[in-house]
Parts: structure tokens; C-alpha cells; sequence
């Protein structure tokens, strides 16, 4: 059964539902929705738990603390929130542990303000935090991908133990579209090998990320890359949307591909042939898709909610075989069809 | 067809709550659907908008910038968002407290008496449902029946009590746009 659902709520029921009873997090617009759900929801469930924490650094910590012992845990901001979360992050991906992060986008730098933005790209896919590591990051487009990107967000961090982040703008948060919900999602991993349950009657676990040893450390990275190019064959995800004859691709995410959307069926309607392509995982990024349509394609133009940054990606998938341009808005405008229309006949 | 409606007025007119019965009236009429509040930093008693789109199609983006329904709610909002509407688009205007007229000549233009209605009723709370009728009166936009479902789902348990004054409100408003002026 459909029910009309805030983005941010219906994130919120899908990781319950997906077995996250441990949410930890700290007030900021536009994602404040979570807090306040989890808040309601999660102290009538068995184990449990909702803390406002102290700060967003504070927040990550429990979060990091709370996977150690093999539990479903969550936390989420906004963008100065996110960004005070890094070094958590890293520390995550450093020890290997599973860990969902929904960062509702708003606009920057700086406190910037609370309208919806896509800026954060880079802080999610290229690191953001420090030293070598890589964060799977899904990137919904509706309030149903809200649920079902969520869903996939604890598979695959347990999958893989590692930190996925979940990454929309202040606009799929906000916003309510009919929705469905499984009553629950399937958790089937079994973290009794490594987790932190008390070492009564077996070998004590330790989770760590430091490795003080050279080689050792070298080795420890390497295993590391190896997941991670195990992650990038497996599971990259996109959409495509009239690219088999398209002269025209627009590489898009999130919200602004629903707008694409319709600037694709207006150019087609004029008689331009334009496809669209929608990464749904930003890390591991569709390369492959996008230098294959490179061999057909006249040109590509990236459209964003920021200044230009997936664009870099989609100039690395395509390696200089076409020409690659960039529509943007910033500020928490977003990008009208007619708009992104103008940007394509502007390159014919 | 494709409804891209802007609802606006002041906090505390019920704006919000509005935009939610369409879309979930909308919803059980099998249509797509999208609601978006303007959630930018607005003051107590400031103005307050949504933007609500209801389709048979499957719905770009939820922000809408050039409505082919507005609600006006209260006079700021309709000097904000006249000039926005698609020609042959409707503007219902708040009688009761917009004391200027509209200046579009292009558009379908209802006047009503929004909130004095609701005040018949014994609370201006209820100009946002009296609204509601107006729409289904005047627009169409979503079935009368699918709101009244809608207004049962959201007005249940603690809340049922308010039932009855929001139906009649929801009928107050569509009878008088029916009315001959």
C-alpha cells in the first residue's frame, strides 16, 4: 500500500525496517525530519536507541562504537554537519566497519544556507576525510529511491564492512511522493567473527585502524583497494533514459535528473535526439556507460546543483573523446527544464 | 494533464496541510503526485508556500515556478505570484482579506470569501478546507471523494472530531464558487 512520504521520513522507516535500531545524530536543516522520527520511533523498539548527540563529531563516534558490536546504526546531516563527520568516516573505512551516513545536501560553503545544493560531490566521492579509503555513495532521486537506496545502503555496508553514504539534496528531503514500504528487508550477515559482543569464552576481537608498520600497513591499504575494485566491478549502479540514439547525453543525479528528464522529452519533441544518463551509485561512478555512448554521442553535458563537480567524472569516463559541458545552478536554485533545454541548443 | 499548483498565504493559514490533501487526494485518484514545502527560513506569521503537482505523467520536478493553479491566500501572495501563472491558468483569491484585484487578464479568476466562510463556521482555522472546496469546484484537480478519503485518513484518531467541520467547510467553499456571483 502507498503511503505520502517527506523524503526524510521515509528514510527514516526504511532503515528501521531494515534492522538500524541505533540512530545517533545533532539538529540541522534540512534533514532535522530524521532526527525527530528516529527520536519517536526508536525508543519503542526492542534495543533501541535514539542520542542527540553533542556535535556531529560526537555523532559519527557512537555511530562507530555502535557497529563495532555487529548492530545496525545510522546517523545523518547537512552539509557543515557532514563535513565535521570526516575524520569518523575515514576512521570507518580504516577499521572496516559497516556504517550508514545520509547527507541531505544544502547549500555552502561556509554555513551557507538551508536550500537545497549538490556541492558536497567531491567531499563524498573523492575522499573528504583522509588517507586511502573509498565510501560507496547512493544517490536517490525520488522519496521511494529514499527507501530503497537506504535499504541497499545496510546490505552493502555489510557486505562489504564499510561506511555508505546516502547522499540527496534538501529537496528529497523535504519533499512527499507516494511511497511503498516492505513491512521488513531481509538482514542475513552474520558479524560474529569480528564484532565486539564480549570475548566470554572465545578470543578477544579488536577493531582498529592503525597499523604502525610500514609493509604491514602497505598491506593492510592494498586489501583495502582490492574490496574496492571488487565494488566497482559488482556494484555500480545507473539508469538510462533514451541513450541508444542519442547525439545528446546529460549525465545527471538526484533531483536534477527528474528535471533532465523533462528537458530530454521537450529536446525530443523538437527533434533533437537527447538521452540522459543517472549514475545511482556516485561512487563506484558509471564510467563504463558513459565511455561506451563516448563512441556515439556528439557531446555530453553534465547539469548539477553546484559549480561543476560530477562533471569531472563524467570528463574522466569520457577521456577526452568528446566534448563534455556543464549547466549549473547554485544557492538552492534548481535548474528548469526550459533552462537545461537552452544549455544543449546553446552547443549545437 | 498536469496540475502544477502553488499554495500560498500566511503561517498558520494551513498552507501545508492544504498541499497534503491534494497530493493524498490525488494519490487515491491514482495520479502522480509531489509536495514541496517552501522551507526557507520564514518568521512566525510570514508567508508561507508549497508547491504541489499532480499528474498522469511521472513528475519532473516538484518545484514549481510557473503554477497553473494558485491559491492566494492572503494579499502578499498574490502581488508574489500573479505574474508567475501560466496563461489560462486559475488564481482563487481570499476575498476576505485581498482588497486589491488581480491585474492578469489572461487567466481563469475566482473570488471567494475564504476566510469569512470559515469564520461562518465558527473557525478561520478551516479557510484552508473552504479553499480545498473552491479548487474542487472551480479547477477540478483532484475527486471530491478522493479528498473526502483523504481528509478521513489524515483526520483519524485524537483529530477525528474535527471531521465533520472540515467536510462542511469543503462544502461551503465549493458551493459558493458554484453559485452564480
Amino acid at each position: 500500500m502507498k503511503v505520502l512520504m517527506k523524503g526524510n521520513e521515509a528514510l527514516s522507516e526504511a532503515a528501521i525496517r531494515a534492522g538500524a535500531t541505533l540512530y545517533f545524530g545533532y539538529p540541522i536543516t534540512p534533514q532535522n525530519e530524521v532526527g525527530e522520527y528516529m527520536s519517536r520511533r526508536l525508543p519503542t523498539i526492542p534495543g533501541g536507541a535514539y542520542i542527540q548527540a553533542e556535535t556531529e563529531v560526537a555523532s559519527i563516534n557512537m555511530v562507530y562504537g555502535a557497529v563495532s558490536t555487529g548492530r545496525r546504526a545510522m546517523t545523518s546531516s547537512s552539509s557543515p554537519g557532514i563535513s565535521l563527520m570526516m575524520e569518523g568516516i575515514s576512521y570507518l573505512a580504516g577499521a572496516e566497519l559497516p556504517a550508514v551516513v545520509v547527507s541531505i545536501m544544502r547549500g555552502g560553503p561556509g554555513l551557507g544556507n538551508i536550500n537545497p545544493e549538490q556541492a558536497d560531490y567531491f567531499q563524498a566521492t573523492k575522499g573528504g576525510g583522509h588517507g586511502s579509503y573509498r565510501m560507496i555513495v547512493l544517490a536517490p532521486a525520488s522519496v521511494q529511491e529514499m527507501t530503497d537506496l537506504t535499504v541497499l545502503a545496510f546490505d552493502l555496508a555489510d557486505k562489504y564492512r564499510n561506511p555508505v553514504m546516502v547522499i540527496a539534496d534538501g529537496n528529497l528531503g523535504q519533499m512527499m511522493e507516494p511511497v511503498e514500504l516492505k513491512d521488513s528487508y531481509p538482514n542475513n550477515y552474520d558479524h560474529s567473527a569480528w564484532a565486539l559482543t564480549g570475548a566470554k569464552g572465545r578470543k578477544g576481537h579488536t577493531i582498529t585502524s592503525i597499523y604502525l608498520d610500514a609493509d604491514e600497513m602497505e598491506d593492510y591499504i592494498h586489501k583495502l583497494y582490492r574490496k574496492y575494485g571488487e565494488i566497482e566491478r559488482v556494484e555500480t549502479r545507473h539508469e538510462e533514459f533514451l541513450t541508444q540514439d542519442a547525439d545528446v547525453v546529460i549525465v545527471a543525479y538526484g533531483i536534477v535528473s527528474r528535471v533532465v528528464r523533462s528537458a530530454v522529452e521537450l529536446l525530443r519533441a523538437e527533434g533533437i535526439k537527447a538521452g540522459m544518463v543517472r549514475p545511482i551509485t556516485l561512487w563506484p561512478y558509471p564510467k563504463a556507460v558513459l565511455r561506451k555512448l563516448a563512441e556515439t554521442a556528439t557531446f555530453f553535458l553534465a547539469c548539477e546543483m553546484s559549480m561543476g563537480q560530477m562533471v569531472e567524472d563524467v570528463q574522466l569516463s569520457v577521456e577526452g573523446r568528446r566534448p563534455v559541458y556543464f549547466y549549473g545552478r547554485s544557492g538552492g536554485n534548481v535548474p528548469t527544464p526550459a533552462e537545461v533545454v537552452a544549455a544543449v541548443r546553446q552547443r549545437m | 494533464m498536469t496540475y502544477e499548483i502553488i499554495l500560498a498565504g500566511f503561517g498558520g493559514q494551513g498552507i501545508l496541510f492544504l498541499g497534503k490533501m491534494i497530493a493524498l487526494a490525488g494519490m487515491i485518484d491514482g495520479k502522480e503526485v509531489s509536495w514541496i514545502p517552501s522551507y526557507g527560513p520564514e518568521m512566525r506569521g510570514g508567508t508561507a508556500n508549497c508547491s504541489v503537482v499532480v499528474s498522469d505523467r511521472r513528475i519532473g520536478t516538484p518545484v514549481v515556478t510557473h503554477p497553473n493553479v494558485l491559491v492566494a491566500m492572503n494579499r502578499p501572495s498574490l502581488e508574489k505570484f500573479e505574474s508567475t501563472i501560466q496563461p489560462g491558468g486559475h488564481l482563487l483569491i481570499n476575498k476576505t482579506l485581498i482588497e486589491i484585484p488581480h491585474t492578469r487578464q489572461d487567466i481563469d479568476v475566482t473570488y471567494l470569501e475564504i476566510t469569512a466562510l470559515a469564520g461562518e463556521l465558527g473557525n478561520p482555522r478551516l479557510a484552508n478546507i473552504v479553499a480545498l472546496g473552491g479548487l474542487i469546484g472551480r479547477v477540478g484537480l483532484v475527486s471530491r471523494d478522493a479528498v473526502i478519503e483523504a481528509l478521513k485518513k489524515e483526520l483519524s484518531g485524537k483529530k477525528a472530531a474535527l471531521l465533520d467541520l472540515n467536510l462542511k467547510a469543503l462544502d461551503a467553499g465549493q458551493q459558493a464558487v458554484l453559485l452564480p456571483a
